[in-house]
């Protein structure tokens, strides 16, 4: 159900969860190790879930181990760093990831529905940040809960998306005019060919912004 | 890095040990084997010992050759291998090469000749040159070697004017992220004069006994060698020893049977120095990498 890789979702971080692949509504209680630690650990500090940006052992003369860390806070975004014992112990992150569809956007929140259980979960605009760009109703994507709150939405690697706004494009200009400026139905402004004309469908990578191809409807 | 990739490094090693042996037969040290697995490694707080078949590999050679100054043999050095559990990183690989000497009747600053010696040939032998140039710095194995004290350094690098027990983990941080980057440039660097509370085998100063005559030797911010005047009393010996066993159980970790055949040798040992020296590290040094992987032919995951 919720198998990130095989939808070739890809979320802001990039990174496997855990380790594992989560069924939705099981969370993993694992407790790590410092010796554990490793660049791209998820661990819950303070409630928070954070994400091992970088690491370094040392073992300074005859002195205990150092497991040194630097982490980001999956929510904020701020980093920090922190030397850990071998005996210090952490939570892993109560990191979910879910596959959801798009519903709407009410003018503060995007809503997401659960397909099988109908439910509904809300995330904030600095959450979805500049993927709206690439959102349309009913679109599949994998949601990744911390807790009960949205920390992260994962869209599908390509979206097929209707041009509502663009000038034809002015021929005999091509030696330096090989794109022209498109507004999507998403509201949002990308670059295709010259020859994509208004209510045509193109293929859009969701990473970049980047035309792929035109797509027929 | 593949194994054919790596045969100039290794081709380099074996003329670091080759010149390492040289320089320490010429000076009629006795080269010894003790064994690399025994019943009793040394209890220390933070080394773990690896099992092998109801006994221990050698964490370091250290028990074996006092037992041999205590037997009367002066001078000795060994090229063994050492393993110590869960060590495991860009300079640590468990399964490890020390080159360990010991000198009856020398101190620790005696060892800080010895390496200054030794270093001086091996470079010149296998580089040519005792300029050592290592990711980027100068370091000439034959200028003036700086000494600097331990209170000195934490003093000069972190503000910390150190108490006579310093917090262990507080001092190891420090130590592994302020102090020893900055050591060893241009020329090594002699660390020395360690809180005895750290040094469990190294014998307390005359005068100062919260600091020990234990001293480590740095090139380029990288840890090469540690040595001490090597403890002598055999009741003060066994308290520290005892004190090491009670932090491991404290720690949850494995306590070793008691080494008695060690702690009974020590009234026949003589005032003596030893030094061990990461051959690994050196190799590292010589070759200009950061990576022990790159020196050994076959590490561990």
């Amino acid at each position: 159900m919720v198998l990130i890789h095989e939808a070739g979702v890809q979320f802001s971080y990039g990174l496997p969860l855990c380790g594992t692949m989560c069924v939705p509504n099981f969370t993993c209680d694992a407790m790590y190790e410092a010796s554990d630690l490793r660049k791209g650990l998820k661990l819950q500090i303070d409630g928070q879930p954070y994400v091992v940006i970088d690491f370094e052992f040392t073992k300074p003369g005859k002195g205990a181990s150092i497991y040194w860390a630097r982490m980001k806070n999956m929510i904020t975004g701020a980093s920090f760093e922190r030397n850990f014992r071998s005996t210090d112990k952490f939570e892993e992150a109560d990191l979910v990831a879910r596959s959801m569809q798009y519903s709407y956007f009410d003018g503060q929140n995007y809503c997401f529905m659960d397909a099988t259980t109908f439910e509904n979960h809300l995330a904030d605009q600095a959450v979805v940040g500049d993927k709206k760009n690439y959102m349309i109703e009913n679109m599949p994507v994998d949601i990744l809960f911390f807790g009960e709150r949205i920390i992260d939405v994962g869209l599908p690697l390509t979206v097929v998306l209707k041009i509502t706004k663009s000038d034809p494009g002015v021929r005999g200009d091509t030696a330096t005019n090989v794109l022209k400026p498109a507004e999507l139905e998403t509201g949002a402004t990308v670059q295709v060919p010259l020859f994509i004309n208004e209510g045509e469908y193109i293929k859009i990578d969701t990473r970049t912004g980047a035309y792929i191809e035109r797509v027929k409807k | 890095m593949t194994l054919p990739d790596k045969a100039p490094f290794l081709t380099r090693r074996a003329a670091i040990f080759r010149a390492a042996r040289a320089f320490f037969d010429d000076q009629s040290f006795l080269e010894v084997q003790t064994p690399v697995r025994l019943r009793a490694p040394l209890p220390e707080r933070h080394i773990d010992a690896v099992p092998a078949g109801g006994m221990y590999l050698a964490t370091s050679p250290e028990p074996h050759m006092k037992r041999l100054l205590a037997a009367g043999y002066p001078r000795m050095y060994q090229i063994a291998p050492c393993f110590r559990h869960g060590e495991r990183g860009a300079r640590h690989n468990p399964e490890f090469t020390m080159l360990e000497w010991y000198r009856a009747g020398a101190d620790y600053l005696q060892l800080a000749t010895d390496a200054r010696a030794l270093l001086g040939a091996v470079c010149r032998t296998v580089l040519g040159t005792t300029e050592i140039v290592y990711q980027g710095a100068r370091v000439d194995v034959a200028a003036a070697w700086e000494f600097l004290t331990v209170d000195a350094a934490y003093q000069r690098e972190a503000g910390w004017l150190l108490e006579a027990e310093p917090d262990p983990f507080r001092f190891d941080c420090t130590m592994a992220r302020q102090i020893e980057p900055r050591l060893g440039f241009g020329r090594p660097t002699v660390l020395h004069d360690y809180p005895s509370c750290f040094c469990p085998m190294a014998e307390p100063l005359a005068g100062t006994p919260q600091r020990a005559a234990r001293l480590e030797i740095y090139l380029a911010g990288v840890e090469l060698a540690n040595g001490c005047s090597e403890r002598r009393d055999p009741r003060a010996q066994a308290r520290a020893l005892r004190d090491e066993q009670a932090a491991r159980q404290a720690l949850h970790k494995e306590v070793y049977p008691w080494p008695a055949e060690f702690v009974a040798a020590l009234p026949a040992m003589p005032p003596s120095a030893g030094m061990a020296l990461g051959l690994d590290r050196l190799i590292m040094l010589l070759c200009d990498t950061p990576r022990i992987d790159e020196v050994i032919a076959f590490v561990e995951e």
